[in-house]
């Protein structure tokens, strides 16, 4: 999909500046873009390290595992069909924690191993299970703490407060999680009637 | 709605002297922790740098050629009428598709309108807030060989709507319209 949209941009873009005559423009666009870009991931590099490297720590030091403990008994109650000591439940904590610290190069291979548990739960068939569907709603909708990517692309371009979206992502973030599960828990009771 | 900059304010210094303090405590080398850590970020902003380059240079075309101003005409008294900016658009489109394409508009957004803006705010919440729904469903799915989604898909859409909802409605009610 993303292929299809990427074509397209460039190629409207090409015919529109055949029709408008702002050919000079679109030349000057291409390399201006690639420009941008490559400044642009210069300038997260800085974030980057700052808070990956904070994140090892907090790993290291044992405090991610910490918070997975914490959240434990809420995601339980999302998850009713995974046992509360399954390997997938753990799985599952590490993904959603990975996800709220921006650790998404980490959340990815977590949150396929927790696929494969429940795959097994539902005894390895090929259709997504109850569970999956939840668990997928969740790490769409997942909760981001701190947005690091966002904060750098802001101090970039100077703003007066890169950090004010901070509280404002923190909550619309929490509304698309509980509207997550809710989603979620609608089609599974709409399933279930239907049998 | 002063208090809430104040916690944006504060949030990132307590929770970094948290983790500081948490590993002094725990005993784990943290400087040499935090360096090993830090190489990965050096490892990801060069890895972005490509998905970056493509996108951004698709749609500066796009917009240097006036097909993005087209577009945007086109489809503004809708937006309008709902009170959100027809700009955003793009953003909301790719949001669940790539999360590399979002993050090249949402930078190109903040860019020519200005962080501060209520565009810029409105696109960098929208950015935080919700997730590429087809990677993680093809990236997951597709790892442990599911070929029925069963309503994975509708609801992960569904959940983005909700979050986009309320992004637009957060901000709003946090910086103000327009």
């Amino acid at each position: 999909m993303v292929n299809y949209i990427w074509v397209f941009m460039t190629i409207v873009g090409f015919v529109f500046a055949m029709i408008n005559g702002t050919m000079e423009e679109v030349n000057k666009a291409i390399f201006d873009g690639a420009k941008e870009a490559v400044t642009l991931c210069i300038g997260l590099i800085s974030i980057l390290v700052f808070w990956l490297g904070m994140m090892r720590i907090a790993q290291e030091s044992g405090l991610l595992d910490l918070l997975s403990k914490l959240f434990r008994p809420f995601v339980k109650r999302i998850f009713p069909e995974v046992p509360t000591n399954h390997p997938a439940m753990g799985y599952i904590l590490s993904n959603m924690i990975a996800n709220m610290f921006g650790l998404g190069n980490a959340a990815t291979p977590l949150g396929i191993k927790a696929m494969e548990e429940l795959k097994q739960l539902n005894g390895g068939k090929n259709s997504a299970s109850r569970s999956m569907v939840t668990f997928l709603a969740i790490n769409t909708a997942s909760i981001t703490i701190i947005p690091t990517t966002v904060i750098a692309i802001r101090m970039n371009y100077n703003s007066a407060s890169p950090t004010e979206i901070v509280v404002p992502t923190l909550i619309a973030t929490i509304i698309s999680m509980l509207g997550a599960v809710m989603i979620d828990r609608y089609f599974y009771n709409r399933r279930s009637r239907k049998g | 709605m002063e208090f809430l900059s104040l916690i944006s304010l504060g949030f990132i210094p307590v929770l970094i002297g948290f983790i500081l303090l948490y590993g002094t405590i725990k005993q784990i080398p943290t400087y040499e922790s935090f360096v090993e850590g830090g190489k990965e970020g050096i490892k990801i902003a060069v890895s972005i740098i490509p998905f970056l380059v493509g996108m951004l240079v698709a749609i500066t075309v796009f917009r240097a050629s006036g097909a993005l101003e087209a577009l945007m005409n086109w489809i503004r008294p809708v937006m309008e009428a709902i009170g959100v900016p027809a700009e955003i658009i793009p953003l909301i489109i790719i949001r669940p598709i790539s999360g590399t394409a979002a993050l090249g508009m949402t930078s190109d957004l903040i860019a020519v309108y200005g962080p501060d803006s209520f565009i810029g705010r409105l696109a960098s919440v929208l950015q935080g807030s919700t997730d590429t729904t087809f990677y993680v469903l093809t990236v997951y799915f597709g790892a442990v060989g599911i070929k029925k989604m069963g309503d994975a898909l509708k609801v992960g859409l569904l959940a983005d709507v909700v979050g986009i909802i309320a992004a637009i409605v957060v901000v709003v009610l946090v910086f103000g319209a327009q």
